[in-house]
């Protein structure tokens, strides 16, 4: 499998002078495309951080972070958030709707932003989305109306609506029940082993992270296994 | 962009009640923008309708000759005519310009006359007057003397004279009396008294004297031409253009009424300078209420905001979704506004009927695209620092939120 995404001396740090925390001491890290990984570690270790460098919402202070060939690091606010539309999902823990749209509408928020408007493409994408994730009946429910297990579907369903090559998911089960978090896992395994699209998910949970080929272990700001 | 308003929309009607406050509150602003915008233009027409509406707009006086000199075959002046006090220059052609200015645009009225004193006499009392004869059938072009008719009827004629109600009573005349008007020249004429009218204004009742033109041409000995035309015009604040265009038409002295009312002027732009600080101070208004709602709203969904950004919206698509929002809010508030102030108008008279007692506001100044305009601007003005605000949220803090 070809590397999708390569980060290499990572470093972040936080604060200045004497208040400067180093989470990240020289992480380095590659990820194949078509990977379905698990990042394991303790609280404070750094996955978040990682999480959040890998997803373009933030630099690191040093090191380099190269993904489809493009290199991340040098890129503007701009070139980051286009490439994020286009190539990168996210599963938070605790959802992260918009809590005054539908589910549809809330699915297809990646392409209209990019778009410019709500297209009857996208729509038909989205709704095929929700049916896939088991909530055909609830395409055009308001998301506040949702139980958690199913806005964490939608959370799924919105993260692959631009067809990413890698989708983040930070603690995606955390706040479910051992069902629903099973449901949201089984969702990803079929995603994953049928487009082929890169999954790395942050967790605490070990039955969770055996559900991943590939365990990545991180502690004091390195990759440690 | 579509798609940000549409965002913007939503956002809007999610919370319908803080929104109809905040529409409410620019609404208010808007209505007292208009309610002082009829207000003050009333205030304005009503003074000058009072002050100037019964004068004349634009006035063409004959101009008395230079004194006539005799002068000797070496030069040396022998004798000088003085000025006299009556007045004896005409305008000898005014039955030629006088179509020539009615034909300008804007005039609305043309009254040529023949001024001067006179004295009035009834029995042993005499008064003072000034005698100004009309043409029949244009008496009422610039004073409306029927209109101000209590008794009798304003209708010149041979013989007949019209006077105010303050000078009826000083000299104790009914109608029907007749009367000695005597010229200042010495002319003397009989006359019958066959209307009495009241202006309310002291100088016109208690001194002036309506007489027919014949009567006035024989009483100040002049067999043709007029000493003054006086001319209406449609609308009294273009007497300045109009009294050059008639000097252009007629190369006559034509004098709007702006010459000497300076004060009035002056009065009339204060009035209009503490309107535009009223209606400042209401725009200001809405600007800091729409400004501090949205920033509200800006920090009540930073979680959401965050999101937008995680899944690929750009700063620019934040702050619009923030700027439609207030551009929104702008123009909702200015319709209900101008439509709130538009309703509460009604009531009053039109500027026409305005009557002393009662506010004179008048609907047609209310100035209500004026107010929808600068609202909606003052309301994007207003979001924008909210929007950029908005668009500077950092995902990551806001996600965590």
């Amino acid at each position: 499998m070809s590397a999708l995404l390569q980060v290499e001396d990572l470093v972040k740090t936080f604060g200045h002078g004497e208040a400067a925390t180093r989470v990240l001491r020289g992480l380095s890290l590659t990820l194949a495309a078509g990977e379905m990984a698990a990042l394991l570690g303790p609280s404070g270790s750094g996955k978040s951080t990682l999480l959040t460098i890998l997803g373009t919402l933030m630099k690191p202070t040093s090191g380099s972070h190269v993904m489809l060939e493009q290199d991340l690091v040098a890129a503007d606010d701009r070139a980051l958030t286009t490439f994020r539309n286009r190539h990168i999902g996210f599963v938070f823990q605790f959802h992260n709707l918009l809590p005054d749209f539908t589910a549809l509408e809330n699915v297809v928020f990646p392409t209209a932003v990019r778009e410019g408007r709500e297209t009857h493409a996208a729509r038909a994408r989205g709704r095929e989305l929700l049916t896939r994730m088991g909530l055909g009946e609830r395409i055009d429910f308001p998301s506040a109306n949702l139980s958690g297990g199913q806005k964490q579907r939608v959370a799924v369903a919105r993260a692959l609506m631009n067809r990413p090559e890698l989708v983040l998911a930070d603690e995606p089960t955390g706040n479910l029940d051992r069902e629903s978090a099973m449901q949201v896992m089984d969702l990803i395994a079929e995603i994953n082993r049928d487009e082929g699209t890169t999954f790395l998910i942050s967790t605490h949970d070990e039955k969770i992270a055996g559900l991943c080929r590939r365990q990545i272990v991180v502690g004091d700001g390195l990759v440690t296994g | 962009m579509l798609y940000a308003l549409k965002i913007a929309t939503r956002y809007l009607t999610a919370s319908k009640a803080q929104t109809g406050l905040l529409v409410l509150g620019v609404a208010v602003g808007v209505f007292i923008f208009i309610f002082m915008s009829a207000l003050i233009g009333g205030l304005a027409e009503f003074i000058l309708s009072r002050t100037v509406g019964d004068i004349s707009h634009v006035t063409i006086t004959a101009e008395d000759p230079d004194p006539t000199l005799l002068i000797s075959a070496d030069g040396h002046v022998l004798a000088v005519t003085e000025r006299g006090r009556a007045r004896t220059a005409t305008l000898a052609e005014a039955a030629t310009y006088i179509p020539l200015i009615e034909a300008v645009p804007g005039v609305a009225a043309v009254s040529p006359q023949i001024t001067g004193a006179g004295f009035l006499t009834r029995g042993a009392q005499v008064a003072q007057v000034g005698v100004t004869g009309v043409e029949s059938g244009r008496e009422s072009a610039i004073l409306d003397l029927d209109g101000y008719m209590v008794e009798g009827t304003g209708r010149l004629g041979s013989g007949l004279i019209v006077l105010g109600r303050t000078l009826a009573d000083d000299l104790s005349l009914r109608l029907g009396q007749t009367l000695r008007l005597q010229s200042s020249g010495g002319v003397s004429a009989v006359l019958t008294l066959s209307g009495i009218f009241d202006t309310g204004n002291g100088m016109i009742d208690g001194s002036s004297v309506f007489v027919a033109l014949p009567t006035a041409r024989t009483l100040f000995a002049l067999p043709q031409g007029v000493t003054r035309i006086e001319i209406k015009l449609a609308d009294l604040n273009t007497a300045d253009a109009t009294a050059l265009r008639i000097r252009a038409f007629t190369g006559l002295d034509a004098v709007p009424w702006t010459d000497g009312a300076a004060q009035l002027m002056e009065a009339l732009n204060a009035q209009a300078q503490t309107g535009y600080f009223l209606k400042t101070f209401a725009l200001i208004t809405i600007v800091i209420g729409v400004a501090s709602a949205l920033l509200l709203s800006t920090y009540r969904r930073r979680p959401e905001i965050g999101i937008m950004r995680a899944m690929g919206a750009g700063r620019g698509f934040v702050i619009f979704v923030f700027v439609t929002q207030g551009a929104l809010i702008g123009l909702m508030g200015g319709l209900s506004g101008a439509a709130l102030g538009y309703l509460a108008l009604l009531p009053f008279p039109s500027r026409d009927a305005f009557k002393v007692g009662t506010l004179p506001m008048d609907i047609t100044q209310g100035s209500y695209g004026l107010a929808i305009t600068l609202t909606v601007i003052g309301a994007i003005l207003a979001s924008i620092l909210p929007a950029r605000a908005a668009a500077r949220v950092d995902p990551v803090t806001a996600i965590g939120q």
